[in-house]
């Protein structure tokens, strides 16, 4: 490898995106915008579950019941319904979630029985909000409970025993469970993967569409030399991108930063260099083979989402997929981000993703390499 | 005017028919996508990896943490020795949870007085952790409402039960809360999106990049008859692939099918024409394969996070929320979801399938807009 070759490769790189200022703004304006949308939208936290009330009794009690649920910040009463059919539809139709069935004898059988029951209709399609509005439900009336409790026990003059409490919860790195935390780095992972993809496809396509490709392919340059030539201005950029998406992370979104700094900069280089190089990869395969740009475009579009541990949980899935996600390569990426931004993780600690993640640069790097070929056919 | 779109469309099935490669590239890669992106994603949570420290060594105490090695949503990974094992464990991720037990557990229990073990949650993960703690709560109140009641007896022989309320949960559709049966006819409509996208907009800026576009350029076509000769081929294709990805998932999945196939194939048809109306604007856009690569990235990523998908639309703030109007995926998940498990007809769907169609049109006219200006 002929370094003054890879310099002027890389000059020449510099000089064109510095002439072309409106790439340059969508370079630096994309990761912003991809920020701003999926910081907002990407969000598991379940509040203000829209439901709706069928109160069968309309006694006292049921409307203090009823209160409670209004009073409930993770519910918002969208409809109060008089019969089964306006429920069936309101629930058919999506306008909620959830529906809070008090029987018409719910205080009579409090009275008589000492024991009643309000039913809840879930739309457990979307099993995940249902189970959590379910657990919601469930504090809600358990609390109801126990207000009656404490009220009849004082009508009777009685002392109220203590009340059995056998364990007390503690949530460790993320106090408050707010999904923000959690979520925030692994979207900085996919900003960073998408800004990859497009920074380094751009810069094959122009050569093709300019013209130029036929002067490049005459020169002495080899492929290592152009690709590390093509890749290094971007590496500033992106760099400087990532730099934008993690400052964005943290004093706008307010994600809690625990780790070093240092600790950052090393690993997101290196995921960086992985992520250019399967840029590369693809702009350089996309023409002559079509079947490698198409597997590497299957791997880094939807896996970066689904099977990187960005938002569904790799320990729950089953052996075989597990072993999949050990090919996308932001796995690593957001394993390493959660840990240093909840964990405040030192570079000793993540040793198994940094060399997984220098493994997969290695041989995306030869790959990439190989993938130009120096004929115009 | 229609002799020229029917040359077109059976110019690029001569095309596909001749492109023995791309029948396997079509039809394999998103097979093995459904397939994979099914076991992937859901939110269930099973064999959460749980620490126990138990000082007391009382009866009580190993009642507690029996309950939670029998109720099959936690697994029991190690016995810790000291409150720095159980750090240690749960700084390391080797657990999820940690069940700490304090010496003088049992005593405090029978005296009737709080006895408060300590469950560790690590919320790095704050869904996983909100559904474990949902079932850790299950145990302990199951438990504590036991003890309740046992100190209620030697206190208050004699007298009846204090009253109590509790919640009878009907959860409709999904009895047994299977996250597959949600997140499946989702992948479904997210392979979908890419799938038609990708074919689009290569295909397009292919015909660009070799050169032939330009022969059709001098052809008397016009460009609505270009953006339809080019929409029908793919439209069957695409409506061929979606059926055969469904068909996959459905069967391998066992996703039940309550509602009119009919409801279905109209709004996939309809979410179709907007996925095609994205692709063919695309490489309205798009010069190179390379930039629509980049472009179909830039694109497809938020269009599937934000859809609801995963993540739920009410959790949204306002302006995201607004913003999802536009998004086709939105629409269509309501109607794949709400045909495949609720059964709902067009009386509840006719929303979607409006906007559906309206955005396809716009979608559609846009691009035929688009190719106006790039034919000069």
């Amino acid at each position: 490898m002929n370094l003054r070759r890879v310099r002027a490769i890389a000059r020449k790189e510099i000089i064109q995106v510095w002439r072309d200022p409106r790439s340059l703004m969508i370079v630096l304006l994309m990761p912003l915008m991809q920020m701003a949308l999926l910081g907002y939208g990407v969000n598991l936290d379940i509040k203000h579950v829209p439901i709706c009330v069928f109160d069968r009794e309309g006694s006292q009690q049921s409307q203090s019941l009823m209160k409670a649920f209004q009073a409930s910040p993770y519910f918002q009463i969208v409809e109060a319904d008089r019969d089964y059919e306006a429920v069936k539809r309101a629930i058919d139709g999506g306008r909620c979630k959830m529906a809070v069935v008090v029987p018409p004898d719910f205080s009579q059988d409090l009275a008589a029985t000492n024991s009643a029951s309000v039913q809840t209709i879930l739309d457990a399609t979307d099993d995940n909000t249902a189970n959590i509005a379910r657990g919601y439900a469930q504090a809600v009336v358990e609390t109801f409970s126990n207000d009656v409790q404490t009220q009849r026990l004082q009508s009777m003059g009685q002392q109220q025993p203590n009340p059995p409490a056998v364990a007390e919860y503690r949530v460790w790195f993320n106090e408050d469970l707010e999904s923000r935390d959690f979520v925030i780095p692994g979207i900085v992972a996919m900003v960073l993967a998408l800004v990859g993809a497009q920074l380094t496809s751009l810069t094959i396509s122009r050569e093709w569409e300019r013209g130029t490709m036929e002067v490049l392919v005459s020169t002495p340059v080899t492929r290592m030399e152009l690709m590390a030539g093509k890749i290094l201005p971007y590496f500033f950029i992106g760099m400087l991108d990532a730099a934008l998406c993690l400052t964005i992370a943290v004093f706008w979104f307010e994600a809690p930063f625990r780790g070093a700094v240092l600790t950052l900069f090393v690993t997101t280089s290196l995921f960086l260099v992985v992520v250019l190089g399967v840029g590369y990869f693809i702009s350089a395969s996309i023409r002559s083979q079509v079947g490698a740009s198409q597997i590497a475009l299957l791997v880094t579009m939807l896996p970066t989402t689904l099977l990187s541990g960005f938002a569904f949980p790799i320990d729950q899935m089953p052996p075989p997929v597990q072993a999949v996600t050990y090919l996308v390569h932001s796995r690593y990426y957001v394993t390493i981000l959660k840990a240093i931004f909840l964990k405040g993780s030192g570079l000793s600690d993540l040793v198994w993703p940094i060399a997984a993640l220098a493994a997969y640069a290695l041989v995306v790097g030869i790959l990439a390499s190989r993938a130009f070929r120096k004929t115009l056919g | 005017m229609f002799g020229r779109i029917y040359n077109l469309v059976l110019k690029e099935f001569l095309q596909m028919r001749r492109d023995t490669y791309a029948r396997f590239r079509l039809t394999v890669p998103p097979l093995i996508q459904m397939i994979i992106f099914g076991y992937a994603a859901t939110f269930e949570v099973f064999n959460v990896s749980t620490t126990v420290l138990d000082l007391d060594h009382s009866q009580e105490s190993r009642e507690l943490v029996s309950r939670f090695a029998s109720n099959g949503r936690f697994r029991i990974v190690s016995i810790a020795q000291n409150p720095d094992e159980v750090r240690a464990a749960i700084d390391r991720s080797e657990a999820t949870v940690a069940i700490v037990i304090q010496a003088g557990f049992a005593e405090e229990l029978r005296k009737g007085q709080s006895a408060p073990a300590q469950i560790i949650v690590d919320g790095t993960n704050s869904n996983t952790a909100l559904i474990a703690l949902g079932y850790v709560d299950e145990i302990v109140s199951t438990y504590a409402q036991e003890v309740g009641q046992d100190l209620a007896r030697r206190l208050y022989a004699g007298q009846p039960p204090p009253p109590q309320v509790s919640i009878e949960p009907r959860p409709w559709y999904n009895p047994d809360y299977n996250s597959r049966w949600f997140f499946v006819p989702g992948v479904i409509a997210t392979l979908t999106l890419v799938m038609v996208v990708n074919l689009t907009s290569f295909a397009v800026v292919r015909e660009r990049e070799v050169g032939t576009l330009e022969q059709i350029m001098v052809t008397p076509i016009r460009p609505l008859e270009f953006i339809l000769g080019k929409t029908i081929p793919f439209f069957c294709v695409g409506l061929a692939l979606t059926a055969l990805v469904a068909g996959a998932g459905t069967l391998w999945f066992q996703i039940p099918f309550v509602g009119n196939p009919f409801v279905l194939l109209l709004g996939t048809s309809l979410y179709l024409l907007s996925v095609l109306g994205i692709g063919l604007l695309i490489s309205t856009v798009c010069s190179t394969q390379q930039q629509a690569f980049a472009t179909n990235f830039f694109v497809i990523n938020p269009l599937f996070t934000l859809s609801g998908f995963s993540f739920p639309i009410s959790s949204m703030p306002a302006f995201m929320q607004w913003l999802s109007i536009i998004n086709p995926m939105t629409y269509y998940l309501v109607v794949i979801r709400g045909t495949f498990l609720k059964g709902v007809g067009l009386a509840v769907l006719w929303p979607q399938m409006s906007a559906l169609a309206a955005l396809g049109v716009a979608l559609l006219a846009m691009s035929v807009l688009r190719f106006r200006k790039s034919l000069d």
